[in-house]
């Protein structure tokens, strides 16, 4: 009776193969983040809890968490939004669709700052898009796309884009294309292939990407100092981080904060990922699996 | 879309894909069909031979490199696939993961606007018709092969469409479901007597299943015709070889009258049909292995011999392999118990002997 349930299968030794990765990870997260953790907890003075006091009573502190969100949300929609529609048109194999995509990954190539340089030439006051709107007599006054609220969502667009764009192409092109061909053949036009098909199987997909692009926004810091105003509108959360840890050497806050901006991060990944559990996320070809 | 039609057309319907080298090869070359209300038309052919670009053609899949198709006096090549109301049936299935059986078989139902209390009676009448009666709620994954094949099949009849196409349907599944399966489509096809285009490699689904059988190879139609016809007088040696004609050889011409022609070789003279105009010379025989009796023939016509080579046991009757004097082998079904190396006689009648004119050098 008890025999069967006291053996025991030999200790699968492929699964020592995991421990490099995970000493990486003990070492280069898990450590420092239970480091910082412990030290948010333990302030030059006050109490345990000082840091986050200090935090949420502070006026250039606790609104960063608000300003970092009007900027990480607004990007993060735009990019899956804009990327949705161009990677359903980029689904079908043609010629010209290596090309499009290619020229919309290249902006992954450049990075933060090399785009805010960029930004700032182009878009600034003096730039060539400002020159260009007057030449043209499309528009008199001077453009205000630098060193404020909108340079930091530009800049943010276009290097979040790419990432987003991709992610959704590979979801899309993993939907089996046989679905939506049965879909019209029992009567569903393109849009309706698309809102019965296509949407219901890309929603944990979406949600995913959501996810992904939204905490890489959230964390902007860059261009939120080159592009942005970082005294006052463009103060994000990572600058408050920044300025805590380098000019007023306070670890133990800059930890702190650092705890809250992941905090706050994890709601917003938890609310998503929760509503992705609403609907279907099995397999996504149409026969036998 | 209507519910029902006296024929639909096919003229000269034509797809080409841009091949290899920038060539445009004809997927499919001017077929021309007519099929007739309730039809039960079979599409049969190796792989490559255009049956499945045909299907997907009527579907509208695929838009005509050439040709029109008509459904009566309306011209239909020109509209996409969801204004033809056809159902398809596809060999995978393609049923939607993210939906349960009851809203797979509904769908179609729900893009026509149909009350929800309508289709809530037409699924579950169709899901009766396929046997699949409290399915209605699992979703397609948590199907076998077989069930997930009867929801694509109640999918496309529930929405009652003129026409139903169905792209070799029963070759994901076991040798026994498939026969299964195919009776319920028989079935099915006498319940509702809705036309039917059936796209299959098997001769036997066809032969059982098809009221004609249009027999293709590399896009172009060999044979279209009842399968009697077809199974008994095909059409050219493509269809011959194709329906299970596999002893093909060829022998000289010696005399023709009519459609008796005689032949001879190096073993033996044979008296055969003649099935098209023959060039003078030589001539290819086909002969099934079925129509060949072990034994002398009663008249003395037609009897050949030779050495038992091979035997493949199968219950009732046994395929032999039999090489003559001069090295050709022949395959015969029989229920006379031989065994290795026996020396026997074979013959085959007359009319079962089809010969057909020399094929140019491929």
């Amino acid at each position: 009776m008890t025999t069967a349930l006291t053996q025991r299968a030999p200790f699968d030794r492929t699964l020592l193969l995991v421990v490099p990765a995970a000493l990486f990870m003990l070492l280069l997260f898990v450590y420092p983040f239970i480091y910082g953790l412990l030290l948010s907890f333990q302030p030059g003075q006050g109490g345990w809890l000082a840091n986050y006091h200090k935090f949420f009573t502070t006026d250039n502190l606790w609104p960063t968490i608000w300003t970092t969100l009007r900027l990480a949300l607004p990007a993060t929609l735009i990019n899956v939004g804009i990327a949705l529609p161009i990677a359903y048109k980029m689904r079908v194999k043609s010629r010209y669709q290596r090309w499009v995509t290619t020229i919309l990954v290249v902006p992954i190539t450049l990075g933060t700052v090399l785009i805010a340089e960029g930004m700032l030439t182009y878009f600034g006051p003096k730039g060539w898009l400002s020159q260009f709107l007057q030449i043209t007599g499309l528009y008199e006054g001077p453009i205000r796309l630098t060193h404020n609220y909108w340079g930091v969502l530009i800049s943010l667009i276009i290097s979040g884009f790419p990432f987003a764009f991709l992610l959704i192409l590979s979801y899309i092109t993993g939907i089996d294309p046989v679905l939506a061909r049965a879909a019209a053949t029992l009567g569903a036009n393109r849009s309706a292939q698309f809102r019965h098909i296509y949407l219901p199987l890309l929603a944990p997909g979406l949600a995913m990407c959501f996810c992904l692009a939204f905490v890489q926004a959230f964390s902007v810091f860059p261009s939120a100092v080159l592009l942005g105003a970082p005294a006052g509108p463009t103060r994000v959360i990572s600058i408050a981080a920044y300025e805590a840890a380098f000019e007023q050497y306070d670890y133990s806050l800059a930890s702190a904060i650092a705890m809250i901006m992941g905090f706050v991060q994890l709601i917003i990944v938890a609310v998503v990922l929760g509503a992705r559990n609403l609907f279907y996320r099995g397999p996504v070809v149409g026969g036998k699996g | 879309m209507k519910h029902d039609f006296n024929e639909l057309r096919l003229d000269r319907v034509t797809r080409r894909f841009a091949g290899a080298g920038g060539h445009a090869f004809a997927a499919l070359n001017e077929l021309t069909l007519t099929i007739k209300r309730g039809e039960f038309i079979a599409l049969l052919g190796p792989s490559g031979c255009g049956k499945s670009t045909a299907l997907n053609c009527i579907a509208g899949l695929l838009p005509l490199s050439g040709g029109t198709i008509h459904l009566d006096a309306q011209r239909i090549d020109t509209l996409p696939p969801e204004r033809r109301g056809f159902g398809m049936v596809f060999q995978n299935y393609a049923l939607f993961p993210h939906m349960s059986v009851a809203r797979n078989v509904g769908f179609g139902l729900r893009m026509r606007g149909v009350p929800s209390a309508e289709i809530e009676a037409r699924v579950a009448q169709a899901l009766s018709l396929v046997q699949l009666t409290g399915q209605a709620h699992k979703l397609p994954g948590q199907l076998s092969g077989g069930q997930q094949q009867r929801v694509a099949i109640a999918r496309a009849i529930v929405i009652e469409p003129p026409l139903i196409l169905m792209d070799e349907p029963l070759s994901n599944l076991d040798a026994k479901l498939r026969v299964e399966t195919r009776s319920e489509i028989r079935r099915i096809h006498r319940e509702l007597g809705r036309s039917t285009v059936y796209v299959t490699h098997d001769q036997d689904e066809a032969l059982s299943l098809a009221d004609r059988i249009v027999v293709m190879k590399d896009g172009v139609v060999q044979q279209i015709a009842a399968p009697p016809q077809v199974y008994g007088q095909p059409a050219n040696l493509n269809v011959a070889r194709f329906m299970g004609y596999r002893n093909v050889f060829p022998l000289a011409i010696e005399r023709e009258e009519g459609e008796r022609v005689s032949l001879s070789g190096p073993d033996f003279p044979l008296t055969g049909t003649r099935m098209l105009p023959l060039a003078d010379g030589r001539a290819m025989v086909a002969l099934r292995p079925d129509d060949m009796v072990v034994g002398g023939a009663p008249d003395g016509l037609n009897t050949l011999s030779g050495r038992v080579d091979n035997v493949e046991y199968s219950g009732r009757e046994s395929l032999i392999d039999i090489v003559t004097a001069s090295g050709l082998k022949l395959i015969v079904r029989t229920a006379t118990p031989v065994a290795m190396g026996d020396v026997v006689r074979v013959h085959v009648p007359v009319e079962r002997t089809l010969v057909y004119p020399m094929e140019a050098a491929a």
